[in-house]
């Protein structure tokens, strides 16, 4: 097996009196393919922060490639090669989709020619139509993979998609993973953020279970599935939906 | 006088002072802190205020009274400024900060220049029997002028915070702030709430500018001057606390009474200023705020 | 260098030409004196929009920074008899300076409380100056500069070349911003701060670097200003329409791109300066808040952006 990727200790977030994440032991190997589920307000986009850089832990440490980078900003991961999505798309409005892919060329070094480099990716997730286009006038589908684009034109090492299917249908669901796996293909550790579990599921080779900034569980698919504790937190509250 | 009673006088007349900062602030604490609506014209519809209450008083209207008479348009105008507000921004969608900035900043602007066309530039006062005589406490020398108009900023502070406390349309305000969405599902418009709770600020504006018009007099760029006031009492007090804003105000009142008498009065606009930069710096949520 | 980059220099070559050549044509000092006040609001509407415009930070106090500028050269010059180039240069440091000391204070926060606090800055700096006598307090200072070369025409001559001069660079370095690596991480900050961080973008960094630049122009354009005058006092340095017409004037003409600013200045202090002879100042001011209320509520893209939605709807 490879050495860990990304890998947490001990990592504890609190807002005030409410622990919102941890203490969470957490490792990621290099290519792997993990899916995070868990009920709304699990401490799962908290996680997130804290890997990307949003958040500072309280303590605890995330080491990327056996370096310390607890304390690094978020741009510093970035560079390193943290990528990652948001759960709302956030376009950089008032610019072209090939410039939004231009900023991270622009700021995370070692691409030499940064236009061909972005046309590539805009072809990869299906964009080049709509490369002169603002990004404010994409459609719910055009954002998403705006915002994956944006994440994968700096060659990640690391990407983290939170919640990138919400609201998508079927077929455009199989497109984005589609894109995740061929990214996956080349080498890209892939951490994915989902409600939609039949994706989730189909994804990822390892599943972990957050419930009330906890880790409950661990293992592939099939067994967070059966797991009894996981069932009642999160499936049992997703019935009642 | 003893070192001590100097002292004392000073401090006295810092407490009131600030009351009446209270009274001026009050209503960018409801704007700003609880509606989060940059509104950084507050200070000269105060001064507005001001030139109400003057206007009335010049016809033998007591300034109190004039005061209470104007709380009226002064409601009905902040509600019309909100459905300006509203109109311009929130059917954008989301407010853009430096576009809120730059219409209250005109508009403040607008403010001024028509009280200098109506009024003209030079200063104006108030008369009323109780402004000019002073009481004694002991050792403390109050003056009226200072004394009546410090009563209005607790009152107001006083009467809001019932109001809020107490009422549903206060409580509504006050959760218009955290949930619009759980007030839309109880079947209330968050859009009136809003345009009430402007109003409501707005009216304040005519009791803060009768209080400054009766420590001394205005004119139409003294909101000038409260502008730094006003904006660092709220954010000091923690982004609309009510009784926050009342001993934060009394506080900066104090420090700027000290230093007026003990270092030179030029340097008390500064003041607010740097208290409110060096606040923002070691304690962003204020000194009664909580992180959200 | 891009053809763009090639016509843009021509241009302002040409520009600066005919700025030499003009005294010879225009006989009037009086042009000279209304071009520099036009010039300086081009400076000042540049300055200010490379971090309200490019970068969503709002800055209320140009005044602040123009008035630092204006003090630094009429100090240093009746102090130390340091020449006009010697004090633009120093004025662009406490220029920057002051800038970096508010966006290092407030920057953290949120957009809102560095607009309050530069409202603030230009209280603060008056009140110093106000207090320091060797900057001559409320009564102002006098200052005589020397003679102008031989080369211009007479004062007013002069100092609208230099004024134009000091203009041409400033445009110049908005655009540049405007259209390199910093430019894009700047407008990705305007948009997301969040995203643009996670694209590697210093956040914090980039916006020092915008607020050290815009004060750098905005003390750069009041510079000249005590020379002009020859004079300097408290109220005119820190005037209320300074920092009003630095805000006004690119929202009129946009503030996305370098062009807006210059086109929002052109117009507004033209028009300013035929109306000051005809109106007075309280008017003036009164037209530009309400002119000022119109964009922010009818055209917030100002007029490059009316022209251009005018032109996408024609196409479509």
């Amino acid at each position: 097996m490879s050495r860990p990727a990304l890998s947490m200790s001990g990592v504890e977030k609190s807002f005030g009196p409410f622990r919102a994440l941890g203490p969470v032991d957490l490792d990621l190997m290099a290519n792997e393919r993990l899916g995070i589920i868990g009920p709304n307000g699990a401490g799962k986009t908290t996680l997130i922060n804290c890997i990307t850089g949003v958040l500072r832990p309280d303590s605890g440490s995330v080491r990327f490639e056996g370096a310390d980078i607890t304390a690094l900003p978020s741009f510093r991961r970035a560079r390193l090669g943290i990528s990652r999505t948001f759960q709302i798309p956030h376009p950089f409005r008032g610019m072209s989709v090939v410039e939004n892919l231009l900023v991270p060329l622009d700021y995370i070094h070692g691409v030499e020619d940064r236009h061909r480099r972005a046309a590539e990716v805009l072809e990869r997730v299906g964009l080049s139509a709509r490369a002169a286009y603002p990004s404010e006038d994409l459609s719910q589908l055009e954002l998403r993979k705006l915002e994956l684009a944006r994440a994968l034109v700096g060659n990640p090492k690391v990407l983290i998609a939170d919640e990138a299917m919400a609201g998508l249908s079927e077929a455009e669901i199989d497109e984005v993973l589609a894109i995740l796996y061929s990214l996956n293909e080349q080498g890209v550790a892939v951490i994915m953020i989902e409600h939609i579990m039949h994706a989730v599921m189909r994804f990822s080779q390892r599943v972990v279970c957050f419930e009330t900034g906890q880790l409950i569980a661990s293992g592939t698919a099939e067994e967070v599935t059966r797991n009894p504790t996981v069932q009642k937190v999160y499936f049992g509250e997703q019935a009642h939906h | 006088m003893t070192q001590f009673d100097l002292f004392m006088n000073v401090v006295a007349t810092g407490v009131l002072l600030g009351s009446v900062y209270a009274a001026v602030a009050l209503g960018l604490a409801i704007t700003f802190g609880i509606l989060h609506i940059p509104n950084i014209a507050h200070p000269a519809l105060v001064i507005m205020g001001g030139y109400f209450v003057v206007h009335a008083n010049r016809f033998g209207v007591d300034p109190l009274i004039a005061a209470l008479v104007g709380l009226v348009p002064f409601y009905l105008l902040g509600m019309l400024l909100y459905s300006f507000y509203a109109n311009t921004f929130e059917r954008r969608g989301r407010a853009d900060v430096l576009q809120s900035l730059t219409l209250f900043f005109g508009l403040s602007l607008v403010i001024e220049i028509i009280l200098v066309l109506a009024y003209g530039s030079e200063l104006k006062s108030l008369t009323a029997p109780y402004i000019g005589s002073s009481l004694r406490f002991g050792p403390l020398t109050i003056p009226s002028r200072l004394l009546v108009p410090a009563i209005l900023g607790p009152a107001t502070v006083g009467a809001l915070w019932l109001y809020f406390r107490y009422t549903n349309s206060g409580t509504a305000i006050r959760a218009v702030a955290h949930d619009e969405r759980a007030l839309s599902i109880a079947g209330l418009d968050p859009a009136a709430i809003k345009r009430q709770a402007f109003g409501l600020a707005t009216a304040t504006a005519v009791i803060g500018g009768a209080a400054l018009a009766m420590i001394g007099p205005i004119d139409p760029f003294s909101g000038r001057f409260q502008i730094g006031r006003v904006f660092a009492i709220v954010v000091l007090a923690g982004m609309g606390s009510i009784p926050g804003t009342l001993v934060v105000a009394i506080g900066l009142g104090i420090a700027e009474t000290l230093i007026a008498s003990y270092l030179n009065p030029a340097w008390s606009p500064g003041v607010a200023f740097a208290m409110l930069l060096g606040a923002l710096a070691l304690r962003p949520q204020g000194l009664f705020g909580t992180v959200r | 260098m891009t053809r763009g980059g090639w016509t843009f220099g021509l241009a302002m070559l040409v520009i600066v030409l005919a700025g030499f050549l003009a005294p010879h044509v225009l006989k009037n000092p009086f042009y000279f004196f209304a071009g520099y006040v036009i010039l300086q609001y081009v400076v000042i509407a540049t300055g200010w929009n490379i971090l309200g415009g490019y970068a969503g930070y709002i800055n209320f106090g140009a005044a602040g920074f123009f008035g630092a500028g204006a003090y630094a050269s009429a100090f240093l010059f009746n102090a130390f008899g340091i020449p006009l180039w010697g004090s633009l240069i120093a004025a662009c440091v406490i220029g920057a300076g002051l800038g970096l000391l508010m966006g290092y204070l407030t920057l953290r926060i949120q957009g809102v409380y560095f607009a309050i606090a530069t409202l603030g800055l230009v209280i603060i700096l008056e009140t110093i100056i106000h207090n320091i006598p060797a900057l001559g307090g409320a009564r102002g200072m006098v200052v005589y500069g020397p003679p102008p070369p031989g080369w211009a025409a007479g004062p007013p001559q002069y100092m609208f070349v230099l004024m134009l001069l000091i203009a041409v660079a400033s445009v110049s370095l908005a655009r540049w911003m405007q259209l390199s690596w910093v430019g894009r991480g700047l407008r990705a900050v305007r948009a997301s701060e969040d995203a643009a961080e996670c694209s590697g973008v210093p956040t914090l960094r980039l916006k020092l670097l915008a607020c050290a630049v815009s004060g750098a122009v905005l003390a750069a354009a009041g510079a000249p200003y005590p020379f002009y005058t020859s004079f300097v006092e408290p109220v005119t340095a820190f005037s209320l329409i300074i920092g009003l017409n630095a805000i006004a004037m690119p929202l009129i003409g946009g503030t996305r791109s370098w062009q807006g600013p210059v086109i929002g200045a052109l117009l507004l202090a033209t028009t300013q300066q035929i109306a000051t002879i005809t109106i007075s100042s309280e008017l003036n001011i009164l037209f530009v808040g309400v002119v000022l209320i119109a964009f922010v509520a009818l055209a917030p893209n100002g007029l490059i952006g009316l022209v251009r939605r005018k032109g996408t709807e024609a196409r479509l």
